[in-house]
């Protein structure tokens, strides 16, 4: 572990941090766009944090500690997480400590402690979230499961700078298998990031939300913390994707001086910047879907992902 | 193995003696219980008995641990016990240390509790309760010390019971005694299969000291034969699906520490039994074997998992928590059995791991959350889900705890439960290896199976978790309800410290399970520095390390607090949920465990037997009510005990009670026999 090894670990960390709600902001740009609308500035989710940062907290009286912490502990794991995937470079001083199954169980983590936020208050819409969310979580983890199987036998690891470097080693070349898991995975990113068809994130209708309704009760720096994180979960979410699918640009072990990291960050905003676009043309043309169209939603994420397995090994054979 | 703290002499001794001190430790808790009998009506005396025995559970961990490190195993005995010509033998290698290891670490934080949780005494005198206490924890360490069919189904049965006796301690109520005649007939049924397969074991040579059936050589229909017994009788024991009906029955009858090691301790019993059998007293396995124990562990994993989110009685939320659990632990084993019989054994060994580990897992945590609905039910008398609410504000010390137990049993990282499903995740990752043409593409499906169960058990503890603790109180009593007491909150920390300390140091385990799969496989996977990482293949193929995520989840927590504070503020104004501004509101509003499940009723529809009632729109006092059955019971067992009872009615008519009759019976059987004789 060296210092450049820390040096580029923290900056990854800090840039994550520092775009992950330019992300957000770009993709509500977009569609804005789409649907011929004036579209808010880039730095409007940084205005937001700003405002949400310098309110008093208003926090309901029945709030326990935990309801308090669990902003906190949402930021953390994400800014964890984030440390740990490797978005512009492998070799990081955390990569090593979580694949990405246990990636995986770190997102788990960070929702199981907001949907027990979510139910500490004790009011209707909490507890609603808070079990739609755990729904869309219990659905959605096969899938992604069977996504990284993939991944997995194609390149011998579910570690994600190893990954990494096995498949920039490899040609542009797209595997067929690498396409439906491709696919899976972009439906379970958008599920579970509580973006349009399963969640809309623009409205606070009431009986439909998910991830707004668990957010219901936190005001000012608890909700600024929350929306960050949910802004990282999504930056995280593409990062695993890039990682998985589209891994050129990422400085690899070994060929990762100053100019190859600089040419991971200009790639890494490229890929963001279609991505982003991607998603609002995605969320552009769908509608929502009732709660309970979820679960065939993600089967089809889930077959689809299990195709890509049995073309790998039918084709292997 | 060589550190120089093990080389020192008491450590030599201790290990060079293992065994016996293990059995004389057993004895020790046999005393106890006898001597509580001294004053069989007086709680506090039976409740002083209770942290001795604790101590007792202790050196055993210990003991048990020595000899894991140390492996100067296996060690045999021979008891001056048993019948003429046919003494019990006692044997100690790594597999008993395991399960003994385990038996200690959970029975210690259990008798703690026990000793704060006794506390009146309706039902058994507490005398007794404390001898049938001893007496099941011992039994259940002499099922793992036994090295002969004999001593094994003497210590099995004694088990059985003993904890018979302690699930019907509140005997005055029907259901529970209904329940415990379930359970005694599941569990004598189960027994006979086990006593069967030792029959076919022993290979014709009635030799049933467990040294005769390693060398006995049995043809495949044979050890086929004896392997399935063997599934069924301990599958009963473990609460496999089809077999599992009386554990959601038992569990929630019992006093909650019973509870505890019942589903904590005994099941892993089971498990034990079940390796035992597959994997040191038969020579062979075949791949279809592995198969078939995967699909009924899958089958098992989800099926607990889909009723645990449906219960509303907090105990039996958990008991079928526990078949969940059960089933993942067996689909470790049948994906070993797999591997084995491929001819991989380091991936064997993995799988093994895997299993093995989740045991301990499953033993530490479900022991924890049984023991925090004990306190609950002292709290607040009340076992139902819909009753509860928002006890984090007047039960910090449980809610905490119980945090810990919910967090560690939903399969989440840095905490234990985490590391075992994501070893047996791994194992599935290299199924596809398998060589057979169709197994390699249907097994890893599983995979897809087993990470539904682990987030639908992840589901089902934000249930428990959240109706229980969370919220607003459903009763206006539980404003009263009081924390446990520090005999209690002693045990409970205990176990929530294993669940910590197993999940950030796995490796600690790992290497007791992997002296494991040494003896039995002859294989270890790669075990690491006790602080690196857990890489068991190699970190170039999957590393993760729970020391690293936890602190680095407190690191970034304690930089984003200070932070926010030093930029921002820390001004908070206390008002009134705002609830989309909604401001009727009561605690009703809350989702019931009923609504909580609704989802998972909707999903799984087909699980289910269901009844609905609902409330028709002008109803004066409306009404909902549903009702969940298991649908096992109407498919399976329904008609089982239907034709034992047309069979039974059959005889019955043999039977008139006339003695005329049965005086002619006997002359016909006079008659026949002359004949046949003539």
């Amino acid at each position: 572990m060296s210092a450049i090894t820390i040096v580029r670990q923290l900056s990854e960390v800090v840039l994550a941090i520092a775009i992950a709600p330019l992300f957000g902001g770009w993709i509500a740009q977009c569609r804005a766009w789409l649907q011929s609308r004036t579209a808010p500035p880039l730095i409007q989710p940084y205005r937001m944090l700003r405002k949400l940062f310098h309110k008093d907290a208003a926090l309901a009286t029945t709030a326990s500690p935990l309801f308090r912490m669990t902003p906190y502990i949402l930021f953390g794991t994400m800014v964890l997480a984030a440390a740990i995937i490797p978005s512009i470079a492998t070799d990081l001083t955390f990569a090593r400590a979580a694949d990405a199954i246990a990636l995986i169980g770190l997102f788990a983590t960070a929702r199981v402690f907001q949907s027990l936020a979510a139910m500490d208050i004790g009011t209707a819409f909490g507890s609603m979230g808070a079990r739609r969310d755990m729904m869309i979580g219990f659905l959605a983890e096969p899938a992604l499961l069977m996504v990284l199987f993939n991944a997995f036998l194609l390149s011998g690891s579910t570690a994600l700078p190893s990954v990494v470097d096995v498949r920039t080693m490899h040609s542009f070349f797209v595997d067929p298998s690498l396409l439906f898991a491709a696919i899976a995975f972009l439906m379970v990113l958008l599920a579970e990031n509580a973006r349009i068809p399963i969640d809309n994130p623009a409205t606070h209708l009431e009986l439909t939300m998910i991830h707004e309704a668990m957010a219901l009760e936190y005001s000012a720096r608890h909700l600024a913390l929350l929306e960050w994180a949910a802004n990282l979960k999504l930056f995280n979410y593409a990062c695993i994707g890039f990682a998985l699918f589209l891994p050129w640009g990422i400085a690899t072990q070994g060929r990762d001086g100053g100019v190859a990291l600089a040419v991971a960050v200009g790639a890494l905003l490229v890929k963001l910047v279609l991505a982003g676009a991607v998603l609002a043309l995605i969320e552009a043309l769908s509608a929502k879907l009732r709660i309970f169209r979820a679960p065939e939603y993600l089967a089809i994420s889930f077959l689809l992902a299990v195709l890509g397995l049995l073309v790998h090994l039918l084709l292997e054979a | 193995m060589a550190h120089p703290w093990m080389t020192s002499g008491i450590v030599t001794t201790v290990s060079t003696h293992g065994l016996h001190l293990l059995l004389w430790l057993t004895l020790a808790w046999l005393i106890l219980g006898v001597f509580a009998l001294i004053r069989i009506h007086s709680l506090p005396f039976a409740a002083r008995l209770f942290p001795l025995g604790a101590i007792v559970c202790l050196s055993i961990a210990l003991m048990a641990s020595i000899m894991l490190i140390t492996g100067s195993l296996p060690q045999v005995a021979i008891l001056p016990l048993g019948l003429p010509n046919l003494p019990f033998h006692a044997r100690l290698d790594t597999l008993s240390a395991f399960f003994l290891l385990l038996l200690g670490v959970s029975g210690a934080g259990i008798s703690i509790f026990a000793g704060g949780y006794f506390r009146h005494s309706h039902g058994t005198a507490p005398g007794l309760l404390c001898l049938q206490y001893h007496i099941f924890l011992a039994s259940m360490a002499l099922v793992t010390l036994a090295d002969d069919a004999y001593f094994f189904m003497v210590a099995w049965e004694t088990m059985a019971l003993s904890s018979y006796f302690l699930v019907t301690a509140q005997h005055r109520f029907a259901e529970v005694r209904r329940a415990g005649f379930l359970y005694l007939l599941m569990a004598h049924l189960g027994a006979i299969c086990i006593l069967l397969s030792f029959g076919v074991l022993q290979g014709g040579r009635w030799q049933f000291t467990f040294e005769a059936m390693r060398s006995a050589a049995l043809s495949p229909a044979w050890a086929s034969a004896a392997f399935l017994l063997a599934l069924v009788g301990f599958g009963t024991k473990a609460g496999l699906v089809p077999m599992h009906v009386w554990l959601p029955e038992a569990h929630p009858a019992a006093p909650s520490p019973v509870s505890a090691m019942m589903s904590g301790l005994m099941l892993s019993t089971a498990v034990y039994g079940m390796l035992r059998i597959a994997f040191n007293l038969l020579h062979i396995r075949y791949w279809w074997w592995g198969v078939l124990i995967l699909a009924l562990g899958l089958f098992s994993a989800l099926y607990g998992a889909v009723f645990a989110a449906v219960q509303t009685d907090m105990k039996r939320l958990l008991a079928y928590s526990s078949i969940e659990n059960i089933g993942v632990i067996f689909t470790g084993i049948g994906l070993t059995i797999l591997f084995d019989a491929s001819h991989l054994p380091l991936f064997a060994s993995l799988a093994l791991s895997a299993a093995l580990i989740h045991a301990l897992n499953h033993s530490i945590f479900k022991s924890l959350l049984f023991l925090t609905t004990g306190s609950v039910l002292h709290a607040t008398n009340q076992r139902s889900l819909g009753k509860l609410g928002g006890l984090i504000r007047s039960m910090p010390w449980v809610a905490t705890l119980a945090l810990v137990g919910t967090l560690a049993i939903a399969g989440l990282p840095p905490l234990n439960g985490f590391v075992s499903e994501w070893l047996l995740l791994q194992s599935f990752l290299y199924t596809p290896l398998i060589p057979h043409a169709f197994l390699n593409m249907l097994i890893p499906l599983g995979a897809a199976v087993l990470a539904l169960t682990a987030a639908l058990a992840a589901y089902v503890m934000v249930k428990f978790y959240g109706v229980i603790f969370l919220g607003q109180h459903r009763e206006p009593s539980l404003e009263h309800a009081h924390d446990a007491d520090w005999l209690e909150r002693i045990g409970l920390t205990w176990l929530a410290l294993g669940c910590l300390t197993i999940g950030v140091l796995p490796q600690l385990v790992l290497r007791a399970a992997g002296a494991v799969t040494g003896t039995l496989l002859g294989q270890t996977v790669n075990l690491g520095s006790l602080f690196g990482l857990l890489a068991p293949i190699s970190p170039k193929q999957a590393s993760y390390s729970g020391l690293v995520l936890l602190a680095g989840i407190f690191v970034v927590v304690g930089i984003t607090f200070i932070v926010v504070r030093a930029l921002a503020h820390g001004r908070i104004q206390r008002t009134a949920p705002w609830d989309c501004g909604y401001p009727w509101q009561t605690s009703r509003m809350q989702d019931t465990a009923e609504g909580f499940g609704q989802p998972i009723r909707h999903i799984f529809g087909t699980f289910f037997g269901m009844e609905r009632e609902l409330p028709s729109p002008d109803d004066s006092a409306p009404q909902y009510r549903i009702r969940i059955e298991d649908r096992i019971w109407g498919t399976l067992y329904q008609p089982i005990t239907r034709n034992v009872q047309r069979l039974a009615d059959w005889i019955g008519l043999l039977q008139g009670g006339r003695l005329p009759i049965y005086l002619l019976y006997s002359f016909l059987t006079l008659i026949a026999l002359l004949v046949f004789v003539l």
